[in-house]
């Protein structure tokens, strides 16, 4: 049974733009509900530059991507938007008054008279190892996560990678692997030393093998790995295996953006420069993900474009009802509601 | 100053670059199969090109924090790096590299 969510809008996307949209939505009296393929809120400014300075910002000559997104959550919190992480948006279908029913990959249904796609790049996945014909293994005996440990129970292993993912993979499911062969491209680990010790040992013992180098070329049939080449300084090796997880990290895929009927331009959502909304009525695009005339990829524009979309999207969730223009600093109607009057 | 550019289908490519640019930067302006998804903040190893051999002691080794970033391409070569950290200037002008196939879009 799907669990089922009504809101005025929901937010695909938890990045700075995404963030900043609950605050002038918040404005209008409009409620948020946020869905995020990453596990925490901020985007590519947690996920692929939490530490790296932004100078661009106005009004601040230097800030981290995490400082950045904790301060927005800090921003928006009078608002209590409510976030979902860790899921997709499957579907967008709109509804006969005009609504919309999206549904995700954690079998839930939301209901919300307006959608704002706020997905930067597009979703966070697994970055997919240059291997010509990985495709036909993918979710048979290749992955790029573990679901369901029992699925490497008795295999013959193999795990690529030298980050925490592929460390703690490998002392996780050397217990109960048949063979176990971690591999990486040199004998330097971006992973914690207390793993990377525990894996030594581990080699030590014989348990498990390492061996510096890099996936070649896969056999195996119907979807079925038997052996996995690798390029190493000692030349070619054949490794038997029947389980394949390469951890390269993640990387931006547009995913089911792409077949939601919206109007695209090379990957981004075609919008206008007056609401920002999509070739689809009630859909709006903001930040990295839109595309208009003169475009910037800049988080200040992404800003801009949150204001201008709260005020459409309040026309269409409040028809008719007049909205008059105030200042946070002068309006003591928006002061009560950031809580500070 | 100019750039020579063998993309992944081994297509050459003439392109103009400017003084200070980035390597990632002139192959993305002239719109060649880059992904570039951090912008050249280092993080993310997707501007990955090898460097012509000719060229390897004029471009120089790779930081260590490159290098790191380099562990998140399947397809790397001792001539492998990040285009978004070799800036453009005159002793580079005639640079030849090649995109990897781990920098192209999707």
């Amino acid at each position: 049974m799907s669990t089922e969510i009504t809101t005025d809008v929901v937010v695909i996307g938890a990045g700075p733009c995404g963030l900043f949209a609950a605050f002038e939505l918040g404005l209008l009296d409009l409620k948020c509900h946020f869905i995020d393929i990453l596990d925490r809120p901020g985007g590519q400014c947690a996920e692929l530059y939490p530490e790296k300075p932004i100078y661009d910002i106005p009004g601040f000559p230097v800030v981290t991507g995490q400082q950045l997104t904790d301060n927005l959550m800090a921003q928006i919190a009078p608002f209590s938007p409510e976030f979902h992480f860790n899921r997709m948006v499957n579907s967008i279908v709109k509804q006969d008054d005009g609504s919309f029913d999206l549904t995700t990959d954690a079998d839930e249904v939301f209901h919300a008279k307006v959608v704002v796609i706020a997905a930067g790049g597009g979703s966070f996945q697994p970055k997919r190892p240059p291997v010509d014909g990985i495709e036909a293994y993918e979710n048979k005996s290749v992955f790029y996560s573990v679901r369901k440990m029992d699925d490497f129970r008795g295999q013959d292993v193999v795990i690529v990678g030298g980050g925490d993912s592929a460390l703690d993979w490998t002392l996780n499911l050397q217990p109960i692997v048949n063979s176990l062969t971690l591999v990486h491209r040199r004998a330097v680990f971006k992973a914690a030393p207390a793993s990377v010790n525990k894996m030594q040992e581990l080699v030590a013992e014989g348990k498990i093998n390492f061996l510096t180098g890099q996936i070649g070329k896969l056999d195996g049939a119907d979807g079925q790995l038997t052996h996995v080449h690798l390029t190493t300084d000692a030349g070619d090796l054949a490794v038997p295996a029947t389980r394949l997880l390469p951890f390269f990290g993640l990387t931006m895929k547009l995913g089911p953006v792409a077949d939601w009927g919206l109007e695209l331009n090379d990957n981004t959502i075609v919008v206008d420069t007056e609401k920002f909304q999509t070739s689809v009525p009630g859909i709006f695009a903001i930040g990295d993900i839109n595309a208009y005339p003169g475009k910037l990829k800049l988080i200040l524009s992404g800003f801009h474009e949150a204001a201008l979309m709260a005020q459409a999207a309040k026309a269409i969730v409040a028809p008719g009802e007049r909205v008059v223009f105030q200042y946070t600093t002068s309006s003591t109607k928006l002061q009560k509601k950031l809580g500070v009057a | 100053m100019k750039i020579l550019v063998t993309d992944q289908a081994g297509v050459d490519h003439e392109l103009e670059g400017l003084e200070g640019w980035r390597v990632m930067e002139v192959i993305r302006d002239w719109g060649l199969n880059i992904k570039a998804e951090c912008g050249g903040a280092l993080s993310c190893a997707t501007c990955h090109v090898y460097v012509d051999k000719d060229w390897l002691d004029v471009v120089g080794a790779p930081s260590d924090e490159e290098e790191d970033m380099l562990d998140s391409v399947g397809d790397v070569r001792p001539n492998s790096r990040l285009s978004c950290q070799i800036l453009m200037n005159d002793a580079l002008d005639g640079l030849k590299v090649t995109l990897a196939a781990s920098a192209a879009k999707d």
